[in-house]
């Protein structure tokens, strides 16, 4: 059995699915982040097959911009749950409600 | 053979430890089990040829993201969240928002699979174009532009996660 293209956006697929699961399910902001940094990389996955089986290097850059793009989104997340965890002692994302009346 | 048996294994392998970081309690094995992940899916970039992004993704994400999250979960001290006690519906909608999710994925796939094309390049083509000599040729010409536009977006993020962890801030 050859491997072929499909066989990766199968696998982009189930690993996107997994992320999606991750955001919706758990309640650590921290995980949640972690789950967004899957989905980019089912994402990547998909970009770097098809750029090889179309013989095309612009798959690749794009995928390089991603993985430089997920590094600042993640450097701000963090920031951003270290500010909340000063105000709240807690990563529970059902316990912020700061934009509550 | 050997191929075939390098994909499954690793793509075996990336499922089990996506799905390990979803069940893990604790917040330290989560990141852990996206460390073996993301092992994984350069071990498939590797399969697909493509040398320079599986060294560029155990660098930066293995190497730098990873260790920035454990540092973080690390620096709050994290324990595992307590179990709420009732029975939750919204997770039985995100369950059902996440199937519908995962059906519009196959069914995009299975639209695609008749004009997908086979691997159009040989093995020695991919081999080409996976280098780090073509991608940076095309990243250093064709799109200069945009690299140095990541190179800003590098710096404002950090000046931005600087500002946002200083403790006076909020």
């Amino acid at each position: 059995m050859e491997i072929t293209l499909n066989w990766y956006l199968a696998l982009g697929v189930v690993l996107f699915t997994l992320g999606v699961l991750g955001v919706l399910f758990r309640r650590n902001a921290i995980v949640i982040l972690m789950s967004v940094e899957l989905m980019l990389n089912a994402v990547n996955l998909t970009l770097v097959a098809l750029s090889q089986a179309m013989g095309d290097v612009s798959g690749q850059v794009l995928v390089f911009f991603v993985i430089s793009v997920a590094a600042a989104e993640a450097a701000v997340g963090l920031a951003i749950v270290i500010a909340l965890f000063r105000k709240k002692v807690t990563v529970d994302v059902g316990e912020f409600n700061l934009f509550r009346y | 053979m050997i191929a075939q048996l390098l994909f499954f294994l690793l793509a075996v392998t990336a499922i089990a430890a996506a799905l390990g970081m979803l069940i893990a309690r604790n917040p330290v094995s989560s990141a852990l089990w996206l460390v073996l992940n993301l092992f994984c899916i350069a071990g498939l970039y590797l399969t697909l040829q493509a040398s320079f992004l599986g060294v560029i993704q155990v660098l930066i994400y293995a190497g730098a993201i990873m260790v920035l999250f454990l540092f973080v979960i690390m620096l709050l001290n994290l324990e595992a969240l307590p179990h709420p006690r009732q029975i939750d519906w919204g997770k039985v909608l995100a369950f059902v928002v996440t199937m519908i999710v995962l059906a519009q994925l196959v069914y995009v796939v299975a639209l695609g699979l008749d004009v997908l094309p086979t691997f159009v390049a040989t093995p020695e083509q991919a081999a080409v174009t996976g280098s780090a000599q073509a991608l940076g040729r095309e990243l250093l010409t064709r799109y200069i532009m945009p690299l140095q536009v990541i190179g800003i977006l590098l710096l404002a993020a950090t000046i931005g996660a600087v500002m946002l962890a200083k403790r006076r801030f909020i």
